[in-house]
C-alpha cells in the first residue's frame, strides 16, 4: 500500500485527501517499519526544515526513508520533502538525508518588492524529458509555498526548473525511483492531480 | 514567473454563503460548497472562508464546511473568523484548511499570530486586518486604524505599524481589508494598500471594494498587492473568475490561465 510519511510537518490529510481522488488509497504512518516497506512512498511537507529533520530523526524515519529508497520502489517528495532529499539547508544548518547532492538556501533579494515566501502559482519549465511529466507542458502553473530553494549539485537531478525574479530556482528534481517537486501537487488544481495520478501509475522508471 | 492571484471570499454564516455590505445588512445568497466548486473549476486561484456565525455553537457546522470543501477543491484555502486559539485553528487545519486567517483575536492578543506561526509555520498563517481611514494624527501616522468586531470596535491601533508588527509576529501573509471600500463595488483602497504592500516583505492581499475588472488591475498594479479578493462581482454572477483572468492577462498582468 502507498504510504505517506507523518512527521508532523503540514498537512497530510490534504495529501491522503488528493491521492484518494486519482483512485489512490494511501496510508498515513509515522511508524519507521511501515515507511520501509510500502509500495509507494510520498513524502510531503510543510514549515521549518530544521524542526521537520528533528522529528524525522526523534522517530527514526530518517533512516527507514533512506531504507525504503535503496528498494527502487516510488518516492515523491513534495515542497519539504523535496528539500530535505538534499545533503544539506541553510534553514538551521540542518544536514538532510542526502539521497541527492546538493543544498537548500533561502531567497534573498535586493528587490523589497519580490515577497519572501515565495507564495502563489508559477510556471514549470521542464528541462529534462521524464515519465512522470508525460502529460504536463513546461509553462504549466503550480502551487508554491516556500523560503528556501534547492540547489542539485548534478544537473542531470534537476528535471524542471521556476523562475522568481531574476532566479532560476530548481522545482523538480529526479533521480533514479526518486522525484520531487517544489510544488504542492495536492494544491495545484487539476495538474496537481494529473501528476499525482502519474505517480500512482509510476513504475519508478526515468 | 509569478502570477497575481484572484483570491474568492466567502462569507459562511451558519453553513450558508452571506454578503455583507459595509460588514452589515447581511444577506444569506448560497451554498459556499457548491460556489467553491464552481470557482474552483472555473479556475479560482484560492479561496477565503470567513466564518461570521455569531453563535460559537455553530462552529462544529464551519468545520462541516470545510470537510466538503476540502473533498472537492484541490487549490489552497484559509479559513478565518473566530479564532482565539491554537485549538481552534488546529481543527480547522485537520478539516482541511490550508492556511488560517487571524484578525479580531490577534489585535486584542497578539502572541497568537507567533503562536500559530510556531505550531504551523508562518505560510499557513496569514493575518487579516479590517482597516478604518482616519484622520492622520500622532496616534494614527498612517491616517489608517485598525477596527475589530466587523468593524465596529476601533482599537486605536496603527493600521502600518501592525502589519509590521504581525510580520515580525511572524505571519506569511497580510489581508489588507478596508472598511470604507467593503461592498461599496466602487475599487480597493489602493493607497492603503501600497503603503502596506511597501512597507512590509510578505505578500499582501487587497481585499474591499471590487466592483469591476478595471479595479483589480488598478490594485495588483499600482496598489502593488500579490493577491485580489473578489466577492460580490463574482457571487452575484456579474463577472466570472475566467472571465476576470483573461482580461487581466490582456491588460499586460500575469495569471494563471492554464488549469
Amino acid at each position: 500500500m502507498p504510504v505517506i510519511v507523518d512527521y508532523d510537518a503540514g498537512n497530510v490529510r490534504s495529501v491522503q485527501r488528493a491521492c484518494q481522488h486519482v483512485g489512490m488509497d494511501a496510508e498515513i504512518s509515522a511508524d519507521p517499519a511501515v515507511v520501509a516497506a510500502a509500495d509507494k512512498l510520498i513524502f510531503p511537507g510543510v514549515g521549518s526544515a530544521e524542526s521537520a529533520v528533528d522529528t524525522l530523526r526523534d522517530r527514526g524515519l530518517d533512516e527507514a526513508i533512506r531504507a525504503f529508497y535503496a528498494t527502487g520502489k516510488p518516492l515523491l517528495g513534495i515542497c519539504l520533502g523535496l528539500q530535505i532529499v538534499l545533503e544539506h539547508t541553510e534553514e538551521g544548518d540542518q544536514t538532510c538525508l542526502g539521497l541527492v547532492e546538493g543544498a537548500c538556501e533561502r531567497f534573498e533579494f535586493a528587490d523589497r518588492s519580490l515577497k519572501v515566501p515565495h507564495i502563489g502559482w508559477n510556471e514549470l519549465t521542464i528541462t529534462r524529458p521524464h515519465p512522470m511529466l508525460e502529460n504536463i507542458q513546461s509553462g504549466d502553473e503550480f502551487y508554491f509555498v516556500h523560503s528556501y530553494f534547492a540547489q542539485p549539485i548534478d544537473n542531470n537531478h534537476v528535471v524542471g526548473t521556476t523562475q522568481y525574479g531574476d532566479k532560476t530556482f530548481c522545482s523538480v528534481i529526479a533521480r533514479e525511483n526518486l522525484f520531487a517537486t517544489q510544488f504542492h501537487l495536492e494544491k495545484s488544481g487539476e495538474l496537481g492531480l494529473k501528476l499525482l495520478g502519474a505517480f500512482k501509475d509510476w513504475d519508478a522508471t526515468c | 514567473m509569478l502570477s497575481k492571484r484572484i483570491i474568492a471570499c466567502l462569507d459562511v454564516r451558519d453553513g450558508n454563503l452571506a454578503k455583507s455590505i459595509k460588514f452589515v445588512d447581511t444577506k444569506d445568497i448560497g451554498d459556499p460548497v457548491s460556489k467553491a466548486r464552481e470557482y474552483y473549476d472555473d479556475g479560482l486561484d484560492e479561496l477565503v472562508f470567513y466564518d461570521i456565525t455569531a453563535s460559537s455553537d455553530a462552529r462544529n457546522i464551519m468545520l462541516d464546511v470545510v470537510e466538503r470543501v476540502a473533498e472537492q477543491v484541490y487549490i489552497p484555502f484559509s479559513v478565518g473568523g473566530g479564532i482565539r486559539t491554537v485549538e481552534d485553528a488546529n481543527k480547522l487545519l485537520w478539516a482541511g484548511a490550508e492556511k488560517i486567517n487571524v484578525n479580531s483575536a490577534a489585535v486584542k492578543r497578539p502572541e497568537l499570530i507567533a503562536e500559530c506561526a510556531h505550531a504551523f509555520g508562518a505560510q499557513n498563517t496569514v493575518l487579516s486586518m479590517d482597516i478604518l481611514r482616519v484622520e492622520i494624527s500622532r496616534e494614527f501616522p498612517s491616517g489608517y486604524e485598525v477596527v475589530i468586531n466587523g468593524g465596529r470596535t476601533p482599537m486605536g491601533v496603527d493600521a502600518l505599524e501592525w502589519a509590521l508588527k504581525g510580520e515580525e509576529l511572524g505571519a506569511g501573509e497580510l489581508v489588507v481589508n478596508s472598511i470604507d471600500a467593503d461592498g461599496t463595488r466602487e475599487g480597493y483602497e489602493i493607497t492603503l494598500t501600497r503603503m502596506i504592500a511597501e512597507a512590509v516583505s510578505i505578500p499582501v492581499i487587497a481585499s474591499g471594494g471590487a466592483g469591476k475588472p478595471e479595479h483589480l488591475l488598478e490594485v495588483l498594479t499600482e496598489g502593488k498587492a500579490d493577491a485580489a479578493l473578489v466577492a460580490s462581482m463574482v457571487h452575484y454572477g456579474d463577472y466570472t473568475v475566467s472571465g476576470l483572468k483573461q482580461w487581466l492577462h490582456e491588460q499586460g498582468v500575469k495569471v494563471r490561465l492554464r488549469y
